[in-house]
């Protein structure tokens, strides 16, 4: 390869520097789109670049999971910087589940240096929730660690270690929240902790069960966490009732009522899909109307294509720029 | 199944974990009666005995009550007399998002979240109640299976790492 090849190459990524775009929509005070990629089992870029096609065009912003569920995929990293590189706005997933802390903040500078401007740090699904339980789980640290952490990279410019940084990564930084869960009635708090620890926006687990979101949220306001971070409601469609006890009884954290599974039980077949989908948007326009509430995360698990369609539905599409 | 020590649960140990506000005057007497005689013990003792009749008595005492796992940095009184090691994934900052409808754990199904009784019982706490709220920096690794009576004493488990010290003296 020529040098001149390579000089090229050096600008392109400085090109990509610059402010997260998910952040300056929410800070417009727009009601801000997210989806979840499906990370591929390949090593093939094009995969990722067929999967961000699906969600590009009606999102803010595009979720790299980081082995969710506890299984094995392409990277999160390596997910993101592809789809940085095709002019993407990627969110870097990082679960404390995988790596030390040593692994992590490098992953932190180096999905940073690929274009990275947004990080949403989880606690991460149990290796017993996925297809090699026999793993070993690390979580050195907590998800509150972790953004605390990150914080301290980007604002005070050191490692953990107090080493010094010539460059600090610039991100945006998130968390999650599961208002669904035990115990329901103190979840905000676990919310005040995160924005403490340096969450500037929120991207919760699916919400099939608005009431409790609800008052969770109720809650917060009390406290007047919804002034202080952006919230994003994760929704999704279901494909059927089976998929739906499937997701209530083997993925961790998820909630669904037995009214949602009982209404796909009772659609023909046909149009379970259909229903399933119209259940998403329901839920979307519900949560929109609910003070704090600054846009939705949609997690539509193998039939991303989907995603296009509710996001229409819903009567949230806005002429956006790419990503 | 995987089976785990954290699932381990001591006769009588449940009962006694329910009554943090006794808990925590145990804490608090015991802290006070180490600082009185530590400075004792150590000038009667052979150099090095200190620090292990400390690892016995720990693993004896604290193992039996709060099924201990010896990190060696205690923050009981900070987690509703909970021990937050006894939780699989190690979180020392609140539950995850993976806690079943029925308040257990994900990991290990037959047991209550560590964190579901630790926010029940910091409620009821009268001294350090509400400290559960306190953002606890990460474990010190280094410190695993040493005593976290002399840490505390000899101030060891308040350093935290340099980079995150920082933003707390601020
Ligand atoms: S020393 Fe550590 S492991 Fe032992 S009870 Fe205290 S917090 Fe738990």
């Amino acid at each position: 390869m020529a040098n001149s090849d390579r000089t090229t190459a050096a600008t392109d990524w400085e090109s990509r520097s610059g402010e997260s775009r998910l952040r300056q929509v929410l800070e417009a005070g727009q009601f801000a789109v997210t989806a979840e990629l499906e990370a591929p089992d390949s090593a093939d870029p094009k995969d990722v670049f067929a999967n961000a096609a699906k969600l590009g065009d009606v999102c803010d912003g595009i979720n790299a999971t980081d082995g969710s569920g506890a299984n094995c995929h392409m990277s999160s990293v390596a997910c993101c910087a592809l789809m940085a590189q095709a002019g993407y706005e990627p969110v870097l997933q990082v679960s404390c589940r995988d790596r030390n802390r040593i692994a992590i903040q490098g992953d932190l500078l180096g999905a940073t240096a690929l274009g990275v401007r947004n990080v949403l740090c989880l606690t991460g699904d149990d290796v017993s929730a996925g297809d090699q339980p026999e793993a070993r789980r690390v979580f050195d640290f907590d998800a509150l660690q972790l953004l605390r952490t990150a914080e301290i990279m980007r604002d005070q410019g050191v490692l953990l270690s107090g080493r010094k940084l010539t460059t600090p990564p610039a991100y945006f930084l998130g968390a999650a929240a599961n208002p669904f869960v035990p115990p329901r009635d103190l979840r905000h708090l676990r919310l005040a902790k995160k924005i403490e620890a340096g969450a500037q926006f929120i991207q919760t687990q699916y919400c099939f069960d608005v009431p409790v979101f609800e008052a969770f949220m109720r809650r917060a306001r009390d406290m007047g966490l919804h002034g202080k971070v952006h919230l994003l409601v994760g929704v999704g469609p279901l494909r059927s009732e089976r998929a739906a006890e499937f997701m209530r009884s083997r993925v961790p954290g998820v909630h669904i009522p037995d009214a949602i599974v009982e209404r796909l039980a009772k659609t023909p077949r046909k149009s379970k899909r259909e229903e399933g989908i119209r259940i998403c948007v329901e839920i979307i326009e519900q949560v929109k109307q609910i003070e704090g509430v600054h846009g939705v995360h949609i997690m539509a698990y193998r039939q991303e294509e989907t995603v296009p369609e509710i996001v229409e539905r819903a009567g949230l599409l806005r002429e956006k720029p790419k990503g | 199944m995987t089976t785990f020590a954290e699932s381990k649960r001591m006769p009588g140990s449940e009962w006694l974990k329910d009554r943090p506000r006794l808990l925590e005057a145990v804490y608090q007497g015991s802290e006070a009666g180490l600082r009185l005689f530590y400075p004792v013990l150590r000038r009667v003792l052979p150099a090095g005995w200190t620090e292990r009749v400390f690892v016995w008595s720990e693993e004896v005492s604290k193992g039996y009550l709060f099924n201990c796992q010896m990190c060696g940095q205690c923050i009981l009184h900070s987690t509703g007399m909970t021990c937050p090691m006894n939780c699989p994934k190690n979180l020392r900052n609140g539950p995850c998002g993976g806690v079943r409808q029925n308040g257990n754990c994900e990991v290990i199904p037959d047991m209550p979240c560590v964190w579901v009784q630790a926010w029940q019982r910091d409620a009821q706490m009268e001294r350090y109640g509400g400290e559960i709220q306190l953002l606890q920096r990460p474990v010190n690794r280094a410190l695993q299976n040493s005593s976290a009576w002399l840490n505390l004493l000899e101030g060891v488990d308040a350093q935290g790492p340099p980079g995150w010290s920082a933003i707390e003296l601020e």
